[in-house]
């Protein structure tokens, strides 16, 4: 069996290499870019209203035990139930007892990340219920038995050709791949789901604490109906969603759009304060909200990364990075991909298992400057690294070879004799006709590219010759 | 007379000597004495992004006596990506160490060559020509980390013959990324192809960048496609004052005619 890290390097390859992938992805993130530089200038300050979100996440961040608290007690206090999962498996476990106590056959879901990272779906569906998802690129990606591709656009890999192929082969009815059109069968599909599910699912984007209610933002409007119409709501949040105050999503709601899509605002936000008040007309009979640690706690605990949970899943930092757009979401091989899967990733699943996504980037910073809660990105895949290098595997070779660099590099007549040396081989091995060959000692480099023209003297030579002649 | 000290990366030293020499002669004509601490080696970047922390960190250490040893006025460095190592990576790599307020020191007084010019020396043009469509790569550290968009593009309008064109997606990373290249390279390559793509859809007949790494591997990348692109350097570009063809000399005793008679009207 192989490693996550083999497959990665893997799938990774052949993904860099598929042109078609490559033009899909183009189309998609221009397409992006143009909508988030429109409504990018309906901000008077951009930067304020990221050191905003920064500060406003900060604060709960490090009160975490206090607004959580708040925010359960609220909750509560309206008839809402709150299970605090410590693992994965404890959330599984709470929903799918929650869904055979209740006779649930079908669940329609609305997009959530954290379910995904649970796998909540297989286990509820291995108990016989039918699960549906309901946004639309999950809806996708869902009947091509496919991960989502993107935390925030989930079906981003596929033209619309594909998708009405696909729509075609499994729901019928299909006349034409105009977009209005696969969304009307689309929702022709769904709301059937829509009015037989018992149960509906959903993530929570912000829970806030002074209100104790949970804010999902959709485009569709399937949250709305999936936590109204059906006769049990469940949302599952990690632990780090929680805000202090109902009007910070005044600046986060505006950010959260724009970044994610390129929107002003999203054109669903709503705010879930419990089941179905006693004299109000619709809502579920039963609200439980799940609040999921698995692994945070031990992010939180290291005030180095903290701000990792900073993270409010917009996508920004995936849409504009360069390795995201060659090797595509699905080579991580991870719930979460992108840079913040890489950061994030050995947290959750264990540095040694995936350390290696954090070597995967060229450290360009793009991430950095996208985040609108400003997490420094790729510093932290740095300090992934340097973790990794302390307590993980590393190649013996590669430890080597860094203990042998060092101590050439710390005198510059070693440095000028063995860098001397090498070049002088390398430039008789290209004499001979090597470069580019299976004896190419530049074989990693070369094979990718023409090979480097090896001057004869190094800059230090020179140097010394015309302050010689001068 | 003010005295620079140049800090020539390790791959610069051994791969594109030219580099520093057309440096040290742009600085030259900028009314600086150029010196050349020859202790020195590289700054531990390699290593530190790697993750082996412990490995750079002598390095580290070694670099801020050496140059902090030097009386130059400021250091001047051919390479955003090493001048960011020294001036935003040393005060996390020395953090708690005796070193770290020698290197806070350092952090002010080290300098990306375009950076030194444009906001140190307050020069824009540097005498140079070279009358070539040249096209500008943005390169990461220079933009991200040191904040560097528009000085080495304010040296490139000034230069005699040369036509300034931008091209496609200049912010997006080549894909060199140091080891990043050697760990993983299919991805780096299929970076270098578009980036190498976007110098071609441009026009250009030179990318130039702050970075010799970024054009190592963007002229790999355009020679194995056979482009008729090539890169050059920032300071090899500034480096060349071949004499102005005689029509343009012309043409500027011209200029200089006008405005002399604007001045006289």
């Amino acid at each position: 069996m192989s490693t996550p890290a083999q497959e990665f390097l893997r799938n990774a390859a052949i993904k860099s290499a598929d042109l078609a992938h490559r033009r899909t992805i183009r189309t998609g993130i221009d397409h992006y870019e143009a909508a988030v530089g429109r409504t990018g200038s309906r901000f008077n300050d951009w930067e304020a209203a990221r050191q905003r979100i920064h500060e406003i996440k900060w604060e709960a961040i490090n009160h975490l035990d206090r607004y959580l608290l708040e925010f359960e007690t609220r909750l509560k206090a309206r008839g809402g139930h709150v299970y605090w999962a410590e693992t994965a498996e404890d959330a599984r476990r709470y929903i799918a007892d929650l869904a055979a106590r209740s006779n649930v056959r079908t669940v329609v879901k609305s997009k959530s990340m954290v379910t995904e990272e649970i796998d909540l779906t297989h286990t509820l569906e291995e108990k016989g219920v039918t699960v549906f998802e309901t946004d639309l690129g999950e809806m996708i990606v869902q009947l091509r038995k496919e991960p989502p591709y993107h935390l925030m656009t989930p079906a981003m890999h596929l033209t619309r050709a594909e998708i009405a192929d696909l729509f075609r082969e499994k729901l019928g009815g299909v006349e034409s791949d105009d977009p209005q059109h696969l969304v009307s069968v689309a929702r022709r599909a769904l709301r059937k789901a829509f009015f037989s599910a018992e149960m509906g699912i959903s993530g929570a984007n912000f829970l806030v604490a002074d209100s104790g209610m949970m804010a999902l933002t959709t485009n569709e409007g399937n949250g709305r109906l999936g936590s109204s119409l059906p006769r049990i709501h469940v949302a599952v949040a990690g632990i780090e969603k929680v805000i202090p105050r109902m009007e910070d999503l005044a600046v986060i709601w505006p950010t959260l759009a724009r970044s994610a899509v390129g929107q002003p605002i999203a054109c669903y936000n709503t705010l879930i304060g419990g089941p179905r008040g006693p004299n109000e007309t619709d809502g579920p009979e039963e609200f439980h909200l799940v609040l999921l640690d698995n692994g945070r706690s031990e992010l939180l605990a290291d005030p180095e990364q903290r701000e990792v949970l900073h993270c409010i899943r917009c996508g920004a930092c995936l849409n504009v990075c360069p390795v995201f757009r060659k090797i595509g979401g699905h080579s991580y091989g991870t719930v979460y991909g992108g840079p913040i899967g890489s950061v994030l990733m050995p947290h959750l699943g264990g540095l040694n298992k995936f350390q290696h996504l954090s070597y995967a980037s060229s450290l360009c910073g793009a991430c950095t400057d996208a985040c609108p809660a400003k997490i420094d990105l790729h510093h932290h895949l740095l300090q992934n690294r340097r973790n990794a290098v302390r307590s993980a595997d590393r190649p013996a070779s590669e430890r080597l070879a860094f203990t042998l660099w060092r101590w050439t590099m710390m005198g510059s007549e070693r440095f000028a004799f063995f860098a001397g040396v090498a070049r002088a081989l390398l430039r008789a091995a290209y004499g001979l006709g090597l470069a580019r060959t299976s004896l190419d000692p530049m074989r990693p480099w070369s094979r990718v590219h023409a090979a480097t023209a090896i001057p004869a003297k190094s800059f230090r030579a020179l140097w010394k010759e015309q302050r010689g002649a001068s | 007379m003010k005295k620079v000290a140049m800090f020539i990366p390790c791959f610069v030293d051994q791969l594109n000597p030219e580099v520093g020499i057309d440096m040290a002669r742009v600085l030259r004509r900028s009314g600086y004495s150029v010196d050349f601490p020859e202790a020195q080696t590289c700054c531990g970047q390699p290593a530190f992004n790697s993750g082996y922390w412990q490995e750079a960190r002598p390095l580290a250490e070694r670099f801020v006596k050496i140059f902090g040893a030097s009386d130059a006025d400021a250091i001047v460095c051919p390479s955003g990506s090493c001048t960011t190592m020294v001036r935003n990576f040393y005060p996390d790599l020395l953090a708690g160490s005796s070193h770290a307020a020698d290197a806070a020191k350092l952090a002010t007084r080290i300098f990306e060559f375009s950076e030194f010019l444009v906001k140190v020396a307050q020069v824009v043009d540097v005498g140079a020509n070279f009358p070539h469509r040249v096209a500008y790569h943005d390169a990461c550290h220079a933009l991200r980390e040191l904040r560097l968009k528009q000085e080495p593009r304010e040296l490139l309008r000034h230069v005699r013959g040369l036509e300034f064109v931008e091209m496609p997606y200049c912010e997006e990373c080549c894909g060199f990324g140091g080891t990043f290249a050697t760990k993983f390279p299919m991805i780096s390559s299929a970076m270098g192809e578009t980036k190498a793509a976007n110098a071609e859809a441009s026009g250009a007949e030179y990318v130039t960048s702050t970075d010799p790494s970024c054009l190592m591997h963007i002229d790999g990348i355009l020679r194995l496609r056979k482009s008729p692109v090539r890169t050059i350097h920032l300071a090899s570009i500034l480096a060349q004052t071949a004499p102005p063809a005689e029509a343009e000399l012309a043409s500027r005793a011209a200029d200089a005619q006008g405005a002399a008679g604007k001045v006289a009207r």
